[in-house]
C-alpha cells in the first residue's frame, strides 16, 4: 500500500479565492463552468416549451401568424436584435478586460452592456404599449379596438369568397357576444365549437387570394410604413388570431424578464468591478454572468425571425 | 487586486479582441441578411421560409456559442451539454408537433359531429 | 487482529475520542439553518422529507377510510361544497405532497446529499452554497404547498389537467377548480428549482470531485444512480417549470393556450406535463436502485455482479425515459400513430430495469448474506419492484391500457413501484446508513418487525387494487352509485367484489400505518438510547465506511485513495469493536 499522500485537501496555499473543498484553482474553475452550463441547459429546456407552443400553433393555424405579424414592426425587432448583439459583444469584451485586469475598461464595457439592455427594454416597452393601445394584448387583455377592425368586407386588391353560412353565423354570434368589459371572458360556455376552428375551415390563407402579392397586401403595409399604419382585419379573422398574441407576449415576456434579471446581475458586476474586485486571479462572476447574457441573446436570435419575419 | 500587471489569468483562456470584432461584424451581417431574405420576393413557401430563417439563426447562434461563450476554447464537455439540451428539445418538439398535427382531423370530425347534432 | 489502515489519516482517533464530529462541530439553530455542510443539509432534508411523508400519509389514510365502505364515511362537506369535493381535495393533496414534497426530493436530497461527497472521499459537494439554497427553496416550496391546503383547497388531481385547472371563477365558466391551484403550482415551481439546483450540483461534483484513481467505473453504483438522476433533473424539470408557469398565467387570464373554449388545446397541456412527469418517475426510482446496489452487495459480502451493466442501465433508463411520455395519454385524444409509437418505446425502457434485477440476484448468489433489516428491505424491493414493473407492461401495451387507464390497476402499479420501490429503498437505505449519519446502532429485531408489518400491510393494500382495477373500479371516485356502475359497465354483481376489495385495501393501509409508526419508534429509540456504532458496522467497502460514525466536519483529514468499492475480500469482522475492519489492502 503506497505511502503517498494525495495533496492535503486543507492546504489553502496563498489563494484566498480557492474554496476549501477544491484542490486547485483549475478544478474550481472547471467545476464552476460545468455547473453554469448545466444551468444554461435548464434555461434552454424551459424556453423550449414556448417554442413548442409557437410551433404547434403555426403548424396548424398558420393564418393567425400572418395576422399577428402585421402588428409587429420588423424595424423595431431588427433594432432590438442589433442592440442585443452589440451588448453581447461588449459583455464578451468585458470578460476579456476583466481577465486582463483592466479595471476601467471593464467598468465602461459593463456599463455599455447595461445601456444596451436598457435600450432593448425601452423598445420593448414601446412595442407592448402600442399593442395594448390597439387592444391586441394577451389573454383577457385581448379586446381589439375599432381601429383594427375592418368596417367593410375587404380592403382594395384582395379577393375573398362570399362568406359561407357558417361564417355569417359566426360573425353574428361574435357581434352578439362582444361585451364592453375588457377584463371579462370573451365567450360564454357554448355547445358549438369556438371560432378559431371555424374561421379557417381547412382552406389556407393563400388559397383565398389571387396572388402572393395580394395576400401580403395587408401585412406589407404595416411593416414597411412603420407604426403609423394600423393593420386592419375582419373581426372573425382577428378573433381567431387571438392565441398568437398570447404566444407573442408569453415568449417576449419571459425573455424580457430574463433581460431584467440580467440587468440586475450586470449592475452587481459593475459595482464590484468599480471596486476593483476582478483581475486575472478572479474574474469568474464576470465570465458566468456573461454566459447567462449570451444565452439571453441566443434566445432572441431565434425569437426575432420566428415572430417578426413572417409575412 | 485593482489594476494587475499580470496579463495571463490564473485559469481560463482569453479571447483576442480581433476575434470578438470579427464575430460581431459577422453577426450584424447575418442579421441584415435574415431581414433581407424575409422580403416576399424571396418567398420559399411556408416551410422553406422557416428553414431559411432558422438556418441563419443557427449560424448566428453558433458564432455566439463558439466565440462569445468560449465553447471553441473550453472543455468539450460544456459543448456536449449544449448539444444534449438541443437534442432533447428536438425530441420534445418533434414528437409533440407530429402528434398535434396528426389529431387535427379528429378535432375537425368532432366539430362536424357537434354541428350536425348541437 | 491486525488492523490495516489504508486511509492515511482517515481515522482521526483523537477527534473520535473527543466526540468531535459534524453534529457537535458547531451549535445553535443558526449553525444548522445557514450551514454549508452537506451532511447537515442532508439531515435537514431528511426531516422535511419524513414530515412530508407523514402529511401525505395522513391524506392516504383519509382516502382509505373514506373508501372502506360505500357512501360517505368520514369526509365532511366543507363550506358550500359537497363531501365528494372534499374527497377530490384529499386525493389531490395526497398526490401533490407525496410527489413534489416527498418522493422527488427524497433519496437524492436526504441520503444523496449526505453520502455522495463521502463516497467520493471529498470534503463537500461542488457548490455548498447552492446546496443550501436548494434546501431553502425546498422549504419555501413546501410552505406554499401547505398554504394551498388551507387557503383555497385544490381538487384538480396532482396532474392539474386543463381546462378544469385554468377555469376562472368569474365570468361564465360553469365548472372551475378551487382557488388553491396557483399556490400549489407556484410551490411546485419553486420546488422544481430546488430539484434543478441539486441536479446541477451533483453533476459538477461527480465530474470534478472524484479522488485520484477513481475513474468513472470505480465509483460506487449509488453515484451512477445519482448522476443519471441529475441528468433527468436538469433536462426535464425546466419543462415542468414552463408548464406550471403557463398554467398559472392562463388561470390569471393573461394568456390562453390550453382552454379549448377559447381556442386552446388541452391535449397540448398533457404533452407539456408528461414530458417532465414521466422522466420524473425515473428521478424517483434511479436513486433507489442505486441504494439497492449498495445494500445487496454489502450485505451479501460479495462483489456486485455486472458493474458496467448496472452503471450503463442507469444512464439508459434516464435517456430512454424521455421517449415514452405519451403512454400516460393513450385515452386523451392523442393520435393513434403517436400512441402506437409510445407504446413500442415503453417496452424498451423496461429492459434496463430488468437487467438490474438479474444482476442483483446474481450478486446475492453464493454470497454470505446477513439477513438484517436493511437487507430485508433490499430483498423485498426486488420482489415488489418486479411486480410493479411487470404490471407496467400491461399499461404500456396500448390495447390493454385502453381498458385499464384511470382504474385502480394504475394506482396499484405506481404504488408498487413508488412505495414498494422508492420507499422501501429509502427506508432500507436509512437503516443502512443510520449508524453513519447518527453514530448510533438500532435494535435489529424491532426494525425487522417493523419491516414485517409494513410489508404485509403494503401488499394487502395494493395487491387487491390490481384486481379492483381489472374489474373496472375507477380512480378518483368518492363512491360508486348505481348510475356510475352502469356507465362504467360494471355489472351489479361485482359490487360485492368491489366492496370487499376496498375494505381489505383499507385494512391494509391501517396495518401499514402501524408499521411506519413502529419504524419511527425504532429510529427515535436509537437516537436517544442507541449503542455507539463503529465506523463500519456492516462490512461495507466503499469510502463512507472508512471514516468514523458519525463523520468529522471535514469528512476526511486527507484525500483517501480510491479502490474497488466492492472488494470485500480484505474486510473482516472484529468482535472487539463489533464492526468490520480492513485486514488486507484493497484491489484498485
Amino acid at each position: 500500500m503506497s505511502d503517498t499522500t494525495a495533496q492535503p485537501a486543507n492546504d489553502h496555499g496563498h489563494d484566498p479565492h480557492l474554496a476549501h473543498h477544491f484542490d486547485t484553482p483549475q478544478q474550481q474553475f472547471t467545476s464552476g463552468k460545468i455547473g453554469m452550463w448545466a444551468f444554461l441547459v435548464t434555461e434552454i429546456l424551459m424556453f423550449s416549451g414556448l417554442f413548442l407552443l409557437y410551433a404547434v400553433y403555426r403548424a396548424n393555424h398558420y393564418d393567425m401568424f400572418v395576422v399577428g405579424s402585421a402588428f409587429l414592426d420588423t424595424n423595431l425587432g431588427a433594432l432590438n436584435t442589433v442592440v442585443l448583439l452589440l451588448s453581447s459583444f461588449t459583455m464578451a469584451w468585458a470578460v476579456r478586460t476583466a481577465q486582463l485586469g483592466k479595471r476601467n475598461a471593464t467598468v465602461v464595457l459593463l456599463a455599455l452592456t447595461l445601456l444596451g439592455a436598457a435600450g432593448f427594454m425601452g423598445i420593448k416597452y414601446m412595442e407592448y404599449s402600442h399593442k395594448l393601445h390597439l387592444g391586441v394584448g394577451p389573454g383577457n387583455f385581448f379586446d381589439p379596438s375599432d381601429e383594427v377592425i375592418l368596417p367593410e368586407p375587404e380592403p382594395s386588391g384582395i379577393i375573398e369568397e362570399e362568406p359561407t353560412r357558417e361564417l355569417r353565423e359566426v360573425a353574428q354570434a361574435a357581434e352578439s357576444n362582444s361585451d364592453s368589459d375588457p377584463a371579462a371572458i370573451e365567450e360564454e360556455p357554448r355547445t358549438t365549437l369556438p371560432q378559431p376552428h371555424r374561421a379557417e375551415p381547412g382552406i389556407s390563407a393563400e388559397a383565398r387570394y389571387h396572388s402572393f402579392a395580394e395576400y401580403t397586401h395587408t401585412t406589407a403595409h404595416a411593416s414597411t410604413h412603420g407604426e403609423h399604419h394600423v393593420p386592419q382585419f375582419r373581426r372573425e379573422r382577428l378573433m381567431s388570431a387571438r392565441p398568437f398574441f398570447s404566444i407573442y407576449f408569453g415568449m417576449t415576456g419571459l425573455h424580457g424578464i430574463h433581460v431584467l434579471v440580467g440587468m440586475g446581475l450586470i449592475t452587481w458586476l459593475l459595482i464590484r468591478a468599480a471596486r476593483g474586485t476582478f483581475g486575472p486571479q478572479y474574474y469568474t462572476p464576470v465570465d458566468f454572468v456573461g454566459l447567462y447574457w449570451h444565452l439571453v441573446d441566443l434566445i432572441w436570435i431565434f425569437l426575432f425571425p420566428l415572430l417578426y419575419l413572417i409575412h | 487586486m485593482s489594476d494587475d500587471n499580470h496579463s495571463h489569468p490564473t485559469v481560463g483562456h482569453v479571447v483576442s479582441l480581433k476575434v470578438l470584432i470579427v464575430v460581431i461584424l459577422a453577426l450584424l451581417a447575418l442579421t441584415w441578411l435574415t431581414v433581407f431574405v424575409a422580403d416576399p420576393a424571396f418567398d420559399l413557401g411556408r416551410t422553406g421560409n422557416v428553414v431559411l430563417a432558422l438556418g441563419i439563426a443557427l449560424a448566428k447562434a453558433g458564432l455566439v456559442a463558439m466565440y462569445f461563450m468560449h465553447l471553441r476554447y473550453d472543455n468539450p464537455l460544456n459543448g456536449l451539454f449544449l448539444i444534449a439540451a438541443l437534442l432533447f428539445v428536438v425530441i420534445f418538439l418533434g414528437i409533440t408537433i407530429s402528434d398535434v398535427s396528426e389529431y387535427q382531423p379528429d378535432l375537425r370530425e368532432a366539430e362536424q359531429a357537434q354541428q350536425a347534432a348541437p | 487482529m491486525t488492523r490495516f489502515n489504508d486511509q492515511l489519516g482517515a481515522f482521526d482517533h483523537a477527534a473520535e475520542l473527543r466526540g468531535d464530529n459534524y453534529l457537535t462541530h458547531s451549535r445553535g439553530l443558526m449553525s444548522w439553518l445557514f450551514t454549508l455542510d452537506h451532511k447537515r443539509i442532508g439531515v435537514m432534508y431528511l426531516v422535511g422529507i419524513l414530515g412530508s411523508f407523514f402529511l401525505g400519509g395522513v391524506m392516504a389514510l383519509l382516502i382509505r377510510t373514506e373508501l372502506i365502505a360505500e357512501g360517505q364515511t368520514i369526509l365532511p362537506a366543507i363550506g358550500d361544497k359537497t363531501w365528494e369535493d372534499t374527497y377530490n381535495q384529499v386525493f389531490t393533496l395526497h398526490g401533490a405532497i407525496m410527489v413534489f414534497l416527498f418522493i422527488i426530493p427524497g433519496i437524492p436530497a436526504a441520503l444523496g446529499n449526505f453520502i455522495l461527497p463521502i463516497m467520493l472521499g471529498a470534503k463537500d459537494v461542488a457548490f455548498p452554497k447552492l446546496n443550501l439554497t436548494s434546501w431553502w427553496l425546498y422549504m419555501f416550496g413546501a410552505v406554499f404547498a401547505v398554504y394551498a391546503i388551507v387557503s383555497g383547497g385544490l381538487d384538480t388531481g396532482w396532474t392539474f389537467y386543463t381546462p378544469y385547472s385554468t377555469a376562472q371563477i368569474q365570468g361564465s365558466d360553469v365548472y372551475y377548480a378551487m382557488q388553491g391551484v396557483i399556490p400549489i403550482t407556484a410551490g411546485a415551481f419553486i420546488l422544481g428549482f430546488s430539484s434543478i439546483l441539486t441536479g446541477v450540483n451533483f453533476i459538477a461534483t461527480i465530474h470534478m470531485l472524484r479522488p485520484p484513481g477513481m475513474t468513472w467505473f470505480k465509483m460506487p453504483l449509488f453515484l451512477w444512480g445519482l448522476y443519471a438522476t441529475a441528468i433527468i433533473q436538469i433536462l426535464a424539470t425546466p419543462v415542468l417549470g414552463i408548464t406550471l408557469l403557463l398554467l398559472i398565467v392562463e388561470r390569471a387570464g393573461l394568456i390562453i393556450v390550453f382552454d379549448p373554449a377559447k381556442g386552446g388545446d388541452p391535449v397540448l397541456y398533457q404533452h407539456f406535463f408528461w414530458f417532465y412527469s414521466h422522466p420524473a418517475v425515473y428521478i424517483m426510482i434511479l436513486p433507489a436502485m442505486g441504494v439497492i446496489s449498495e445494500m445487496i452487495s454489502t450485505h451479501s459480502h460479495k462483489h456486485i455482479f455486472g458493474y458496467k451493466f448496472i452503471a450503463f442501465s442507469s444512464v439508459a433508463i434516464a435517456l430512454l425515459g424521455f421517449l415514452v411520455w405519451g403512454h400516460h395519454m393513450f385515452t386523451s385524444g392523442q393520435s393513434v400513430m403517436a400512441s402506437a409509437i409510445f407504446s413500442l418505446l415503453t417496452f424498451f425502457v423496461a429492459i434496463p430495469s430488468a437487467i438490474k434485477v438479474f444482476n442483483w440476484l446474481a450478486t446475492m448468489y453464493k454470497g454470505s448474506i446477513s439477513v438484517n433489516a436493511p437487507m430485508l428491505w433490499a430483498m423485498s424491493f426486488i420482489w415488489v419492484f418486479s411486480i410493479g414493473g411487470l404490471t407496467g407492461l400491461f399499461l404500456g401495451a396500448l390495447s390493454t391500457d385502453i381498458h385499464l387507464h384511470d382504474t385502480y390497476f394504475v394506482v396499484a402499479h405506481f404504488h408498487y413501484v413508488m412505495v414498494g420501490g422508492t420507499v422501501f429503498a429509502l427506508l432500507g437505505g436509512l437503516l443502512h446508513w443510520w449508524p453513519k449519519i447518527t453514530g448510533k446502532l438500532y435494535h435489529q429485531g424491532a426494525a425487522i418487525w417493523a419491516w414485517v408489518v409494513i410489508f404485509i400491510g403494503f401488499n394487502l393494500t395494493f395487491f387487491v387494487q390490481f384486481m379492483l382495477g381489472a374489474k373496472g373500479m375507477p380512480r378518483r371516485y368518492a363512491h360508486l352509485t348505481a348510475d356510475a356502475l352502469a356507465e362504467l359497465g360494471i355489472a351489479e354483481a361485482n359490487l360485492l367484489y368491489l366492496k370487499v376489495g376496498n375494505a381489505i385495501s383499507s385494512f391494509g393501509a391501517y396495518i401499514q400505518a402501524i408499521g411506519f409508526f413502529m419504524f419511527a419508534g425504532v429510529l427515535a429509540y436509537s437516537m436517544f438510547r442507541g449503542r455507539r456504532s463503529p465506523a463500519n458496522p456492516w462490512g461495507g467497502a466503499s469510502l463512507e465506511w472508512q471514516t468514523p460514525s458519525p463523520p468529522p466536519h471535514h469528512n476526511f483529514e486527507t484525500t483517501p485513495i480510491a479502490h474497488d468499492p466492492y472488494d470485500f475480500d480484505g474486510i473482516e469482522y472484529d468482535e472487539e469493536i463489533d464492526g468490520y475492519v480492513r485486514t488486507q489492502p484493497a484491489d484498485s
